[in-house]
């Protein structure tokens, strides 16, 4: 397993808080469901692909990481893939909302997803690896 | 309108959750049916050990105290943590360091009630649960809950 740099998926998830805080704050609902899209599109990259691979990184890789000292810890790249898999599913919920109604449905989890991305770019929280292990529980339990 | 009430609330939320979070983290607090607090276990009930054990066959005993670390794939404060309790184990005589994968034993991160990774219990030489850290834990927050 390689490792990657922590500062990058909270790079990504700084460019995701405010992709979707632009989503909210816009008045349009179409502008809304095409920058949820966009963003569940970068949301897709991440967890088909790697969270190595969505274009937040490759800026973050080119630009901003030879600015910066060597990391002095590497990560595992799965946490951040699995959250990005989450962040699709609220993408998908909100640009349905927003797109075909309601579009109270579309603000509901673009504000979860939001909160999930602040929670990532300022304290370096994973809400979804942290629910993982729940949904886990809660599965072998309705299994 | 609503989007922006949204927004705040979500933000409010999140750094809320967050700085709630961050004081929570890595802290020891005695379990409930371990006893009256980190020093002194009171009650001798049916030692975390011997769930551990059932799960961990090959696993071993601290002489001093045991640090059973609850980890899972999609967990990054799990190799931090490693690395800490790896390096007290290390550093400390008697003291033993267990991992273990909480997704492949879902029926002991129940019976221990283990709510997210990692998660951290420091165990006795008997085996029986001193207290419990959900979080990565800092070393001294560590060593400052290990039994004498």
């Amino acid at each position: 397993m390689t490792g990657i740099d922590p500062r990058g998926p909270r790079f990504t998830a700084a460019v995701t808080a405010l992709i979707v805080a632009a989503a909210l704050v816009i008045p349009s609902a179409n502008l809304s469901a095409l920058l949820m899209f966009i963003q569940g599109a970068f949301f897709a990259v991440g967890a088909y692909a790697g969270v190595q691979y969505t274009p937040t990184a490759v800026l973050f890789r080119r630009v901003i990481r030879p600015r910066l000292s060597p990391p002095t810890e590497l990560e595992d790249p799965r946490p951040p893939q699995f959250a990005q898999g989450i962040g699709l599913v609220f993408a998908v919920v909100s640009v349905t909302g927003y797109a075909i109604g309601p579009v109270l449905l579309g603000q509901v989890a673009a504000g979860l997803a939001f909160a999930a991305a602040l929670l990532n770019a300022v304290f370096g929280f994973c809400l979804g690896c942290e629910l993982y292990l729940r949904g886990l529980r809660l599965k072998e339990r309705l299994a | 309108m609503t989007g922006i009430v949204v927004l705040a609330v979500a933000v409010m939320a999140a750094l809320g959750f967050g700085l709630y979070r961050r004081t929570r983290d890595g802290r020891f607090a005695a379990d409930a049916a371990a006893g009256d607090g980190p020093t002194t276990p009171t009650t001798p009930t049916t030692p975390a050990w011997t769930a551990i054990l059932a799960a961990h066959p090959d696993g071993e005993l601290g002489e001093r105290a045991t640090l059973v670390q609850f980890s899972s794939a999609f967990c990054a404060p799990c190799r931090a943590t490693r690395v800490v309790l790896g390096g007290i184990a290390e550093r400390e005589a008697g003291v033993v360091h267990l991992e273990v994968d909480a997704e492949k034993h879902l029926a002991l991160v129940r019976a221990l009630d283990v709510r997210r990774t990692p998660t951290t219990l420091i165990l006795d030489a008997a085996g029986r649960e001193l207290g419990r850290a959900a979080g990565a834990p800092r070393r001294d927050q560590v060593l400052a809950a290990l039994p004498a």
